[in-house]
């Protein structure tokens, strides 16, 4: 750590409600006004909560997006019972949907899970939370960027909102916004343009400062095979954000200039709409949009994954009680993992009518990446090996997610595979593929998360008992949403269909979709107890001392929950991250910041 | 259309080169399962021998794990043989090897929103021109009926006739937005990207009734982009041809006795 980096950039005078014991004469001493220290604070930990919540807000609200799908495709062209009128007679003619509505719902959906949701909440929350914790840091490398990162974020996320109330709705070309569809797309399309570019840079403006935090403000002592596994996931994701980001933010901005500047970036020569010639210069190519978006959007997959695995190991290591098995080798899997993230993106283009040189690259790649991700999950199952394993929530959670992405990348390979991918690209087989590596993966290891560190950011325990109640209704009602998918996809059935009745091969699968919504509406149902339990337990959790885990990385030596500037006193780190049960002491964890474990 | 070849698995494939692509997905599914219920076994054990519990403590040194390195050994050769074994040569043997130009049926594909526009090139197996300005109504390509090539051309639209046992080249492309074809009983699926003429080939082994999709969205009436391929006997295919075949356009009365019915060759006139 460098104490000298942080007073320019902390600036002038920020309150803080415990005595740090070191750096005083940097901070001043009066509380900063409310607005200052919550809203448009510089202090991580709260930029780390804001992203945080924003980001829960999000994901309940494209969940509920989604729920309302679910009675369209279970009953189609039947009302939707006391909801139905609600959401206006454009949107819902007589409570039943229509089918511009439901593909806004599927486009905004995929969007808010993906960049409003779950990239938040893992980067923008966790990383900004524990990160620096972890790291020993007082603060982030540039607190004011951090400040901007979001103060960014929340207009981007406010007006990808507005969409809703465009004329025509919002965007509806789905998350993948492919032109010329989206470039014709009604003026809903031009709003997501506009809040992409803002979410876009928002996410730029955090990894680069993850990345110089990481890299300058370890405390004394952490080295970077000291770094405990979360930090290694969030320094790969990071350099994928700001690599992979701008290609799609270019694309985003080309896409807004054919839609608003008369440009044909994506439209080529010779478009007839309607029965009417598209009046546009053209010569433009759709497939550019394609290679630019998904040369975001996979390491983008790996965004969403990395940060979980993180929060995996660390919740693994500290409830198996023993050190994580193969550490290196799993700092060695991500970063390769991170690095071939960016040479497998056309294999979502297989079926584009690519030449067979490109689709064999693109498939060996494919089939490489999913080497560090055995290798990862291996590592996993040999921690559990040997342990002395505690199911508290977060463990359930964390345990959950080894089988789930087990099943999420599995099916990855029929996928994967050009001549597999002919029968199954874009059918519900994808949709079942990736929603398990996102959401019995991911998103478990988030619930992990939040379980694991909300003590510390709160000062209080979350309920056990409302704790596994959640796990357990979530995990069985969630296979019921993805498992089925994987028979509607064998059966052939087409993504993204407002009504799949319409085929004979849909209407073989229909069953499964009644199951899969009373699936998805008991999910919704199951995250009851976790609302309660978030709030009721900022009053009545049991109050928690700086380490109730008994754990053994540096953000269980701050106080619960820590002041401005984190710790008492400087951490010095003395040893491996997960020495848990060392032979031979007393305790069966030795923290990093203790000199005798 | 029979509803029953529909069900939770794969439908029937009725399609020359759809066989080893099931073969492959058939083979994938039961290494997946293999492998995960492997993993599953073994996880479920470990949780509950190692489950804390009075008197029992984590062992702190790393298990020599050798069983480990021989399973992921095992994953990497399996999927080498996926890949360069069975799915790579797949591809290739199909996406390499169009048919036999002569002998095959050609149609051309135009999709539009939303609808699918089939178009075959009739006797002279000469595909008439398009002309952009001619795009109309009752002229969903855009037809130049000046065009001698396209005077004997069949257009239909959201059905597709095939003859069994021929193979059959298509050129896919669309008027507006992106989509994919979708036969799932035919195991093909092609986007079709405006701006671009894109081919493929399959050919059917029985005779049937099945159905075409559209795989990727296209818009409002995305889940309508639904056609009928009908897979005809050879008679059938030939009576079909005949009795779509456009008349002769305004040919003199006098001279259609001239002409011969069975190979009528475009009117010279105008």
């Amino acid at each position: 750590m460098n104490p000298t980096t942080t007073p320019t950039a902390t600036g002038n005078g920020h309150a803080h409600d415990h005595d740090h014991g070191h750096d005083l004469e940097r901070h001043g001493h009066h509380e900063l006004p409310f607005w200052r220290k919550y809203i448009f604070s510089v202090d991580h930990k709260v930029i780390g909560i804001q992203y945080a919540v924003t980001a829960l807000f999000f994901l309940l609200f494209g969940f509920s997006l989604m729920m309302i799908m679910r009675w369209q495709l279970a009953y189609p062209g039947q009302p939707l019972p006391l909801f139905g009128k609600l959401l206006g007679e454009t949107a819902m003619p007589g409570g039943v949907m229509a089918p511009e509505f439901y593909n806004q719902l599927g486009a905004m959906h995929g969007t808010i899970m993906v960049f409003l949701g779950v990239v938040p909440l893992a980067v923008g929350g966790f990383g900004n939370f524990v990160m620096p914790l972890q790291i020993g840091a007082p603060d982030m490398a540039f607190p004011r960027i951090n400040l901007a990162s979001y103060w960014i974020f929340l207009p981007g996320c406010i007006l990808m909102m507005a969409g809703f109330f465009m004329p025509g709705g919002a965007a509806q070309s789905g998350w993948t916004s492919y032109p010329p569809l989206s470039d014709i797309a009604t003026s809903g399309q031009t709003v997501w343009c506009l809040a992409m570019v803002l979410i876009i840079t928002s996410s730029l403006l955090g990894s680069i400062n993850f990345i110089v935090t990481i890299v300058q403000m370890r405390a004394k002592g952490l080295t970077f095979w000291r770094l405990p596994f979360f930090v290694h996931a969030q320094l790969v994701t990071s350099f994928l954000l700001l690599l992979a980001f701008p290609p799609l933010e270019a694309a985003t901005v080309m896409q807004l200039m054919d839609r608003l500047a008369g440009t044909s970036f994506f439209l080529p020569s010779g478009l007839v709409v309607s029965g009417e010639q598209l009046k546009v210069a053209g010569g433009g190519s759709p497939l550019l949009w394609q290679h630019l978006f998904w040369f975001l959007a996979h390491p983008e997959v790996y965004v969403l994954i990395l940060p979980a695995m993180g929060i995996v190991a660390e919740v693994v290591a500290n409830n198996t009680r023993k050190p994580l098995w193969g550490y290196r080798l799993l700092v060695y899997s991500v970063i390769f993992l991170g690095f071939m993230s960016f040479v497998v993106w056309a294999h979502h283009m297989f079926m584009t009518g690519m030449g067979t040189t490109m689709s064999t690259f693109f498939q060996t790649t494919t089939m490489i990446i999913s080497i560090p991700s055995v290798v990862i999950l291996t590592c996993f199952i040999m921690s559990l090996y040997g342990g002395a394993i505690r199911f508290n929530t977060p463990m359930l959670f964390a345990t959950a997610f080894l089988p789930m992405f087990a099943i999420g990348g599995l099916t990855g390979l029929p996928l994967g595979l050009t001549a597999s991918d002919i029968y199954l690209h874009d059918t519900f087989y994808v949709i079942g593929h990736f929603h398990y590596v996102v959401a019995p993966g991911t998103l478990f290891a988030l619930f992990a998360g939040i379980y694991y560190w909300y003590p510390k950011a709160t000062g209080r325990q979350m309920n056990a008992t409302l704790g596994k109640l959640h796990f357990w209704f979530s995990f069985v009602a969630i296979n019921f949403v993805f498992m089925p998918m994987f028979f509607q996809g064998m059966a052939g059935l087409s993504r993204r269909l407002y009504d799949p009745t319409v085929y004979a091969h849909g209407r073989g699968v229909q069953a499964l979709n009644v199951v899969i919504s009373m699936g998805a509406w008991g999910l919704g149902l199951a995250q009851i107890f976790f609302i309660i339990n978030f709030f009721m337990s900022l009053k009545n959790g049991a109050r928690v001392t700086e380490n109730p885990w008994n754990a053994t990385t540096l953000e269980w030596a701050a106080p619960s929950p820590p002041g401005h500037g984190n710790f008492l006193t400087e951490p010095i780190v003395y040893r491996e991250p997960y020495e848990y049960s060392v032979p031979g002491h007393a305790n069966d964890y030795s923290p990093q910041f203790k000199a005798e474990g | 259309m029979d509803e029953k070849v529909y069900g939770w698995w794969l439908p029937p494939d009725v399609s020359v080169h759809g066989a080893k692509i099931d073969q492959l997905i058939t083979v994938l599914h039961w290494f997946m399962l293999l492998l995960f219920v492997g993993w599953g076994a073994f996880f479920v054990w470990t949780l509950f021998k190692y489950r804390a519990r009075e008197g029992h403590k984590a062992i702190y040194a790393p298990v020599a794990a050798v069983a480990t390195k021989y399973i992921e050994g095992a994953v990497v050769v399996v999927e080498v043989f996926l890949l360069f074994g069975l799915s790579t040569p797949v591809w290739l043997a199909y996406k390499n090897n169009p048919p036999n130009d002569a002998e095959a049926v050609h149609i051309r594909v135009v999709a539009e929103q939303f609808a699918w526009n089939f178009h075959y090139p009739g006797k002279d197996k000469k595909f008439g021109s398009g002309k952009l300005d001619l795009i109309g109504g009752d002229n969903p390509l855009g037809l130049d009926p000046e065009d001698k090539d396209g005077k004997d051309d069949i257009v239909t639209i959201n059905q597709l006739h095939i003859p069994v046992h021929k193979p059959v080249y298509v050129e896919v492309s669309s008027k507006d937005v992106i989509r994919a074809f979708n036969i799932p009983v035919l195991r093909v699926k092609q986007d079709t990207i405006p701006g671009q003429k894109i081919p493929i080939w399959f050919e059917a082994t029985a005779p049937g009734h099945y159905e075409i999709a559209c795989a990727q969205l296209c818009g409002l009436g995305h889940y309508r982009m639904r056609a009928d391929v009908l897979i005809d006997t050879p008679e059938d295919y030939a009576k079909w041809e005949a009795e779509n075949a456009p008349p002769p356009q305004e040919a003199p009365a006098a001279a259609a006795p001239d002409t011969a019915p069975d190979n009528t060759p475009a009117p010279e006139k105008k």
